[in-house]
């Protein structure tokens, strides 16, 4: 039960990431002047009748985040409840700060008319947020809880594979923080097409937005580099379902995102393209989480984690 | 009964949560502050040497074509507008630019002027009215929400304090003072995305808004050589010398053209 309540709230997460890209992507931002408050209203008990234009996306987005925000208490609750691992009682307790905080850069966003650097740290929070449900979601899986069959101890000498699985999903969160960046300055549609760049294969002229945009579509190429290194070593190296599917998950996300980043500009900024860019990007990281977290769960791996014993309904003991 | 306290705990946070939401519904008033006085500190313009510059703003070429509006975001909007709404950015009629704002960029002494009374923008049919127009330093500006649904009113100047106030009620008026002379400050609502509109701030009264027939008239000015900028949204700025003797009135025309690259 606990498994299946965390992989809810990191399914609600994914709405909550696609809620906000829209209201970026829409410039609905500051439709809502007031924190917490709606227009003077009690967030709760605004009209819908009044969720008009930007109104739509940002208390929509409030709305939601509210939500998950629930939902993380009671999921830090509950793990704190009934998880014998300390560490997973601490990891849900910093979730809900997470949260929390993602609620305060939010309003701080609003009060402070979207400075550049708390978008792009709400932007950047957010994703870390949604690792942790995502984490968290793993860490409960009676899979990871029975060690995979013990299969995953073949892997616990197999650095390489951890090394690289870490270090890419360390490059995918610097190219988000690299989009959020770009977005949050303007920048998304400095280089005004795509593959080429002002017509040339280099941008012809600079100024800090055309190098924004310009790292992000070289971090791109990393991270495409990186994602295929990547899903190479893991077939070198293993059969098992466990890293192979969502190494294989992971090319397919990457050309997925490189594609919606491609119509993204070509649409000019199409909002619902450009959203999916960003939750595309979201779920890239994760997936290439899981990936990481599964090889560094070898390292420290004897075996199924006998001190820990998975209940019929769900939770450890 | 330990997962009961949980349960009765998290109910007692949502709870809790919903109340720190609160808010009553409330005016949003801002004071004005004390100002729309005189500027400098200096004499008064003597009015048996005043002169005055007039002039037209024509526009060479054929104009852009402006945007239309989709209004379906929201409905009130769709309802106050029975015929296809288009953006005002080139008001050209008869080769004449309206919606040019005029003003004496350089050239005048220190002079002090009367206390202007206040401007309104008016929020109707989810437009903004007007949609360029000039203030003075310290002027009371009235908003003013004359629409059935809500607009926010976000001022995004470089000089000065950027606000955003909400106004949800019909008929509701915030007032609000510019501190430092700008040209021009953009507003925009970020309800209804089409909205724009952009308020020339001075700190003297020789500015004006031409209209649909592209004439402007700066009047009352002392003898002197000034400095006359024309600035258009789209189609940039221009200016002009001209000198005027006591009790002159001289002409400056200005022509703008569509601006060479297409702009956002």
């Amino acid at each position: 039960m606990l498994h299946r309540f965390a992989k809810f709230v990191a399914g609600c997460t994914v709405l909550l990431v696609l809620a906000g890209s829209l209201v970026t992507s829409t410039d609905s931002g500051l439709s809502v002047p007031d924190w917490p408050t709606t227009y003077g209203w009690n967030m709760f008990t605004f009209p819908p009748s009044k969720w008009v234009g930007g109104i739509f996306y940002e208390h929509g987005h409030r709305l939601i985040a509210s939500t998950v925000g629930f939902l993380t208490i009671v999921l830090a609750g509950w793990l704190w409840m009934s998880e014998s691992r300390r560490w997973m009682k601490w990891l849900g307790v910093a979730a809900l700060g997470a949260v929390i905080a993602q609620g305060v850069l939010g309003g701080l966003t609003v009060m402070f008319f979207l400075p550049a650097a708390i978008s792009t740290a709400h932007a950047g929070l957010a994703e870390i947020f949604f690792c942790m449900t995502v984490a968290i979601a793993l860490f409960t899986s009676p899979r990871w809880i029975d060690g995979y069959g013990g299969h995953d101890v073949v892997h616990r000498h197999d650095s390489g594979l951890r090394i690289i699985a870490t270090t890419t999903t360390a490059i995918v969160y610097c190219q988000i923080l690299v989009g959020a960046t770009m977005r949050h300055t303007g920048a998304g549609l400095a280089i005004p097409d795509f593959p080429l760049m002002f017509g040339h294969l280099w941008p012809t002229h600079w100024d800090p937005k055309i190098a924004v945009h310009f790292a992000h579509r070289a971090g791109a190429l990393l991270v495409a580099i990186a994602v295929l290194a990547t899903a190479a070593t893991v077939w070198r190296r293993t059969t098992l379902g466990e890293f192979r599917r969502p190494a294989a998950l992971l090319i397919v996300l990457v050309i997925v995102q490189i594609t919606l980043g491609a119509f993204t500009v070509l649409s000019r900024r199409d909002m619902w393209i450009n959203s999916f860019h960003v939750v595309c990007g979201a779920l890239v990281l994760t997936t290439s989480l899981v990936l990481t977290l599964r090889t560094w769960r070898a390292k420290f791996s004897t075996g199924p984690n006998r001190s820990v014993r998975l209940q019929a309904d769900g939770t450890t003991a | 009964m330990r997962l009961r306290n949980f349960w009765i705990g998290v109910l007692g946070i949502a709870l809790a949560a919903s109340l720190a939401a609160c808010g009553g519904k409330k005016d949003d008033l801002d004071a004005p502050d004390a100002g729309g006085g005189a500027a400098g500190g200096g004499p008064k313009v003597d009015a048996t040497t005043a002169g005055n510059i007039e002039g037209v703003v024509a526009f060479d070429g054929a104009a852009p074509k402006n945007e239309p509006i989709k209004m379906n975001a929201d409905p009130v909007c769709v309802k106050a507008n029975a015929t296809p709404q288009m953006q005002e950015t080139y008001e050209v009629a008869d080769g004449k630019l309206g919606n040019v704002f005029v003003y004496v960029k350089d050239g005048l002494g220190n002079y002090s002027y009367d206390a202007p009374g206040p401007v309104t923008i008016d929020q109707q049919g989810c437009r903004y009215h007007p949609h360029v127009f000039g203030i003075r330093v310290g002027q009371e500006l009235t908003i003013q929400n004359s629409d059935p649904t809500l607009h926010n009113i976000h001022a995004l100047p470089k000089g000065n304090a950027e606000f955003n106030t909400g106004q949800p009620i019909q008929g509701m008026k915030t007032m609000h003072t510019f501190s430092a002379k700008e040209v021009m400050v953009p507003f925009k609502c970020d309800v209804h995305g089409w909205m724009n509109a952009f308020i020339g701030v001075l700190d003297h009264p020789y500015f004006a808004v031409t209209g649909a027939d592209g004439k402007f008239s700066l009047k009352g000015l002392p003898p002197g050589t000034y400095t006359i900028e024309a600035w258009h949204e789209k189609a940039g700025t221009q200016t002009a010398q001209v000198t005027i003797g006591a009790k002159e009135t001289k002409a400056a025309n200005f022509t703008f053209k569509a601006p060479a690259t297409a702009t956002d």
